[in-house]
């Protein structure tokens, strides 16, 4: 790959293709096997972040590094401190952020813990804390994936802005229109290897796309109208307030029938989890929710999931595995009340490693068998473990958060697949997802949420995601 | 189950064995230091330890420590921490030695009575931990040593001052002498019958056939039911677990409180098996041992057995050493470096471990 | 920042007003008196020490339940040491046998990834066993008088404020002025002047140290790049990382200045303290100084306070158990106002608890005039469970505390 001054380069490929990977290298955080890198025409070997950074090269991280007890400027001067004797130079840094701030229009309060900051605020830090080590070279790593229409505008600024000031900006993405809207070049990489690069004005996003994936990309469609009358979940004004006044989900009604799935879009932190949790009954909550026409506020956690209510959790290792723990264990989370899994009170361990393997089987779950330990599998076939687990008691309803993501392309298809199986048979879906395509492809009806409440209802046949871009940010 | 591997094999044996290598050099240096010779020092002690009337000795030592690590292992299990042990084994011991004296049954069901007013006790003092855990997010870590303290106050000041007598012609205190109904009988006839002959320093408590059954039940119910699967995945990943449906309120609750019940019951081998009552010379430090034990048995029946009987064994046979001048407090050298050696090579296995499936299954996979 | 410090003086002056009145309803003068505020000091310098060495390591992000361990390991080199080579080697042996066994924790965390509640509890068990079995040998060998007890090591000087407390500076003894006001026992007045005299007065060298430590810390901590890089590895590890932060070394600097604190604080109650080194001394300290860095929410202001109010209660118990039943009263007058609270609040079923707690505490007070000592010794510890209970809410601890970190962020 080349990069030159004064440009916009982007890295695209799919999930798992290699490009956090060649990031990682570039920093300095992982060390290359073969090969070489040149700065400036010299030959460099980073050891150690510090080493990138002195070779000024400055990373802004997909997911924000930052420490959220900490102020702005703790933040920014962490590791290159000003000093002064013995203490920090707080003035000077202080000064210096300001001065940045200003030149690069990147307004933000120094003294305020970054816990209590937005999404866009956050990057602006992670940029500044880039620019003030003195980086001539930034790489982005999908820095749009958070990011509001109107955010990623903001940012395109600054980076046009910066690359007008001779800098060197590498950019990581799979959003191939934003890609062809900011970026001069283009390296494709796929499998671990680069297999284009081109100028951006060269081509189109769709050719691009084939460059990525090497052969069609799936359509995520769902074909016809699969909805019976009955009504599996009905939500009724339901909210969760907080003692500070702000409602984390305020007001939401709707009505789910059997055989239809509903896509709840919106940026990341509008209320989405809280109301997969509110539906779990992992938060309490003021309204009525009722489950093929019966009241399930009084019903705890586990009688939920007995009653039909299957979970797709967003964070599958945090709230879906237990990682040291082998296959079929992980089999149990979740059903450890029912059969095949239970005899009374009784593990069946036989039928519960059958079983497991069953689930491997249909769901194209790749490792050795029903013992291996599910952290050595790839978060693909976690991921198709995760469905395959949930699907097996035939959930009357599915939540499903995120269900695709980190996913590579073959398993996200694979996934699509299963849910869309069954939807025909009559199985109730709650998608939310961040993946607009997939939301737009996977629903028959599509509620966007903002600030925890629904903002609109789209019909995903007739939508474009500018379109609902717009009614994610409340702008019309 | 499939045949294991020569390297899963190698794995599960690479642990202990590193363990025990580090903890012998470890051991060794301290013999060193107060110069005198490691090599007698393991002689003798072995010479000792293996001897008939030692290695029923080890049994009753560590009938004790089984238990004690059962108790511990059941909230460790859970992710949580009960180091009270200690005390809550103290405060059942007392109480049921003083109240079970005090009225006559019918023999086992006396017995019986004694273990339930122990793990009543026991379970009640682990009770005040969950409590503050549960409702006030008090560290249990933390509460439990602090009632350890109190317990072990509290204990000695309601002996001396309540519930222990003078007995007739000693200077001896101890609490009124359990009556035989109360007592459960020597395990030497039975092993007569097995053929081991009967020794000059005495029995086998009684109590090692109850030890055996919780290990039993305890493997059982971890491994095999519902409420041991949602211990279990309380402890491997508290936020799935409760995603699942598992109550974690109540499970820290039932944990500790159990974790209680069970201490609660180890103070009662050498008192139903020697003493037959509750007395000065109350063996101290079983609860702390046992958490050693139940580290180094990683929690498991199987394991924890093994490691109470090692202890045991180490205690048992550095008696001897007084016999060559050296101190046979250098038991407790060994035990905490093994302690400490097996806990980080538990660790550096378990990590091995995970990298060594995570390669098979890219060659089993392809990509 | 100055409506903090005028509302914490306030809250000062209404609790030592509060004990005065019960000192007067009471009788127990022992309540306020210069010796008794003099102990509290004394007492709580070794709590203090423990939570600020368990600030360090947790603040890098490290839990050290081992801080016990590594008191008892301080306490036993102080004894061993300063017996020989008097008391300030006898300290400096202290902090060194603190550091070697926290650096055995560091390895087995920080290295290995062995859990840190596991480690810190094999530490305290191996640090109890170690000191007993080297004990022994040297009470074998004959250099020491008993098994558990060392030979007895030489004081470290004392000296006083000038003028205030009678301090002797360059041969010049000054005048003690709040000595004889304290004992007046005028209502108040006496009191304070009584608790200022014991805080600064026939103060060891030593405890003033200890003391200065906390304003030490503060400023390492928030004021330098080192203590700013320590807590990032607490709060944010991966941050850390990636901007060139050595995170490994960070957590392993923590939890040595932890061991090096809990091991002064051990040696501590060895020479200062007391004046040599006895089995059991420690006594569960290690685990209150703890209890005082939840209660301070991991800053040194905190633990100090913390810490002196565990030090009160320890020092009631050795001066006047007449006193601890005056304590008795005060937590009644505590409880009493919790309901209060917390009625106001609404909170129904925790004012009900306090009220039967303080109803309880109340009949206990009027039913039992002089507690036993057994009971007594009690005090530190229910001290303790009583503030954990009461405040352990709103506790704010560093991000990534005992989360075991790995370089690249693996797990």
């Amino acid at each position: 790959m080349k990069v030159e001054t004064g440009t916009v380069h982007a890295l695209v490929g799919e999930n798992g293709a290699g490009k956090s990977t060649v990031m990682k290298i570039l920093y300095g955080m992982q060390r290359p096997d073969g090969g070489e890198i040149l700065v400036n025409g010299q030959s460099v070997n980073f050891k150690n972040p510090n080493d990138a950074i002195e070779a000024n090269i400055g990373m802004v991280h997909q997911h924000f590094m930052l420490a959220d007890n900490f102020t702005v400027l703790e933040n920014i001067i962490l590791g290159a401190e000003p000093k002064h004797g013995l203490t920090i130079d707080f003035a000077v840094a202080r000064k210096k952020v300001a001065d940045m701030s200003a030149a690069y229009g990147l307004d933000v309060d120094p003294d305020i813990l970054v816990e209590e900051l937005g999404v866009g605020q956050r990057q602006r830090v992670e940029i500044l804390k880039v620019l003030y080590r003195g980086a001539r070279i930034l790489i982005f790593d999908e820095p749009t994936a958070v990011l509001v229409p109107q955010e990623v505008d903001d940012l395109f600024n600054a980076l046009k802005g910066l690359r007008a000031e001779g800098m060197a900006i590498i950019f990581i993405s799979h959003k191939l229109d934003e890609v062809l809207r900011v970026a001069d070049d283009v390296t494709v990489v796929r499998a671990g290897s680069t297999v284009a690069e081109v100028k951006s004005k060269d081509v189109t996003a769709r050719q691009l796309a084939e460059l990525m994936v090497g052969s069609e990309l799936p359509q995520p469609t769902t074909h016809g109208d699969t909805r019976r009358p009955e009504v599996t979940l009905s939500l009724k004004d339901v909210s969760v307030p907080t003692k500070s006044g702000r409602d984390l989900i305020s007001h939401i009604s709707f009505d789910l029938q059997a055989g239809e799935v509903i896509g709840i879009a919106g940026v990341e932190g509008n209320g989405q989890a809280e109301l997969v949790e509110a539906i779990m009954g992992l938060r309490d909550y003021t309204g009525q929710i009722e489950f093929k026409g019966e009241n399930i506020d009084h019903y705890t956690v586990a009688h939920r999931h007995d009653a039909g209510i299957g979970l797709i959790p967003e964070d599958r290792q945090r709230q879906a595995l237990m990682m040291a723990s082998p296959l079929w264990e992980n089999r149990i989370l979740g059903h450890q009340r029912s059969k095949p899994v239970m005899r009374g009170f009784i593990l069946d361990k036989k039928a519960t490693i059958a079983d497991t393997r069953v689930i491997m089987d249909e769901f194209d779950v790749r490792a050795p068998g029903p013992h291996t330990l599910a952290a050595a599998l790839s978060g693909g076939n976690q991921q198709k473990f995760i469905v395959g687990r949930e699907m097996s008691k035939a959930p009357a309803l599915l939540v499903a958060s995120h269900p695709t993501r980190g996913v590579d392309v073959g398993a996200q298809a694979a996934i699509w697949e299963e849910l869309r199986r069954a939807r025909e048979k009559g199985m109730a879906v709650v998608l939310i997802s961040a993946d607009l395509e997939e939301l737009i492809g996977m629903s028959d009806r599509l509620l966007v949420m903002l600030r925890g409440a629904i903002t609109a209802e789209l019909n995903p046949q007739k939508t474009t995601p500018e379109q609902l871009g717009s009614a994610m940010t409340g702008a019309k | 189950m499939k045949k294991p591997s020569t390297s899963q094999v190698l794995l599960a044996i690479a642990a202990p064995l590193a363990a025990a290598v580090v903890s012998i050099v470890i051991s060794s240096l301290a013999v060193l230091a107060s110069k005198k010779s490691p090599v007698e020092a393991y002689k003798t002690m072995w010479e000792f330890g293996t001897q008939a009337g030692s290695l029923l000795e080890v049994l009753n030592t560590a009938t004790p420590y089984y238990i004690a690590a059962i108790a511990i292992a059941i909230t460790f299990r859970a992710g949580l921490f009960n180091i009270g042990v200690e005390g809550q084994l103290r405060l059942g011991a007392l109480f049921s030695s003083y109240f079970a004296a005090k009225f006559v049954l019918p023999p086992v069901l006396h017995v019986l009575a004694l273990f339930l007013i122990a793990m009543t006790v026991g379970g009640l003092w682990a009770a005040i931990a969950a409590y503050l855990k549960v409702k006030r997010g008090v560290s249990e870590v933390i509460s439990t040593i602090m009632l350890n303290s109190l317990a072990v106050g509290m204990t000695s000041f309601l002996f001396s001052q309540y519930f222990a007598e003078i007995t007739e012609g000693s200077n001896n205190l101890t609490t009124k002498t359990l009556p035989a109904s109360a007592q459960i009988p020597d395990l030497m006839p039975l092993l007569n019958k097995l053929g081991v002959e009967d020794q000059p320093g005495g029995g086998v408590y009684g109590m090692l056939l109850v030890a055996i059954a919780l290990g039993v039940a305890f493997w059982f119910i971890v491994n095999r039911t519902r409420f041991g699967f949602e211990l279990r995945a309380s402890g491997a990943n508290p936020i799935a677990a409760r995603v699942s449906g598992v109550n974690s309120k109540k499970m820290t609750f039932i944990a500790l409180v159990a974790s209680g019940a069970i201490a609660g019951l180890s103070g009662l081998p050498t008192i139903l098996g020697d003493t037959h009552s509750y007395t000065m010379g109350f063996r101290s430090g079983i609860g702390f041992s046992a958490i050693a034990v139940a580290l180094l048995g990683r929690n498991g029946a199987v394991g924890m057995a093994f490691s109470a009987l090692l202890f045991g064994f180490l205690e048992v046979s550095s008696r001897a050493l007084e016999l060559i001048d050296i101190a046979p407090e250098t038991y407790v050298i060994m035990q905490g470096s093994i302690l400490l050696s097996s806990v980080i090579a538990y660790e550096i296995v378990r990590r091995y471990k995970i990298t060594l499936q995570s390669k098979e299954l890219a060659k089993v996979v392809g990509a | 920042m100055k409506t903090k410090a005028t509302k914490l003086l306030l809250n000062a002056t209404l609790l030592i007003l509060v004990v005065s009145i019960i000192r007067l309803v009471t009788g127990a003068s022992d309540l306020t008196s210069v010796g008794t505020a003099s102990a509290a000091l004394l007492l709580s310098v070794p709590i203090v020490l423990a939570g600020l060495g368990g600030l360090f390591s947790e603040r890098s992000g490290v839990v050290n339940i081992g801080l016990e361990g590594m008191m008892i390991l301080g306490a036993w080199a102080g004894g061993f040491i300063g017996s020989k080579h008097g008391p300030w080697l006898g300290l400096a042996a202290a902090i060194f046998f603190g550091a070697v066994g926290a650096l055995v924790h560091a390895i087995a965390t920080i290295t290995f990834g062995v859990d840190h509640v596991v480690s810190g509890v094999a530490i305290n068990i191996i640090a109890a066993g170690l000191v007993r079995y080297l004990s022994t040998i040297l009470y074998q060998g004959g250099s020491w008088p008993g098994p558990s007890q060392s030979p007895d090591i030489g004081p470290i000087s004392n000296n006083g404020l000038p003028v205030l407390s009678g301090g002797t500076y360059f041969g010049w003894k000054s005048p003690d002025i709040l000595t004889p006001i304290a004992e007046k026992h005028w209502f108040f007045i006496s009191d304070v002047a009584s608790i200022v005299r014991g805080l600064t007065g026939d103060l060891s060298y030593v405890t003033v140290i200890a003391v200065a430590i906390v304003p030490i810390s503060f400023f390492i901590l928030w004021k330098t790049s080192f203590g700013l890089r320590l807590r990032s590895a607490g709060e944010a590890p991966i941050a850390a990382e990636s901007l060139g932060v050595n995170v490994y070394k960070m957590k392993y600097a923590g939890v040595l200045i932890s061991g090096g604190l809990a091991g002064l604080g051990g040696g501590f109650l060895a020479i200062v303290a007391a004046n040599h080194y006895q089995e059991n001394q420690v006594a569960g300290r290690g685990y209150i100084g703890l209890a005082a860095l939840l209660f301070g929410n991991y800053r040194p202001g905190g633990i100090l306070m913390g810490a002196g109010l565990f030090g009160f209660a320890d020092a009631l118990q050795l001066r006047d158990s007449a006193a601890i039943h005056a304590l008795i009263l005060l937590i009644v007058v505590i409880l009493a106002y919790l309901v209060y609270r917390d009625v106001r609040k609404g909170k129904y079923l925790s004012a009900s608890i306090s009220g039967v707690m303080s109803a309880g505490f109340m009949w206990f007070f009027l039913a039992v005039d002089v507690l036993p000592g057994q009971l007594v010794t009690m005090t530190p510890y229910i001290a303790t469970l009583l503030v954990m209970s009461l405040a352990s809410q709103r506790l704010r601890m560093p991000a990534a505390d005992g989360i075991p970190y790995r370089r690249g962020g693996l797990r």
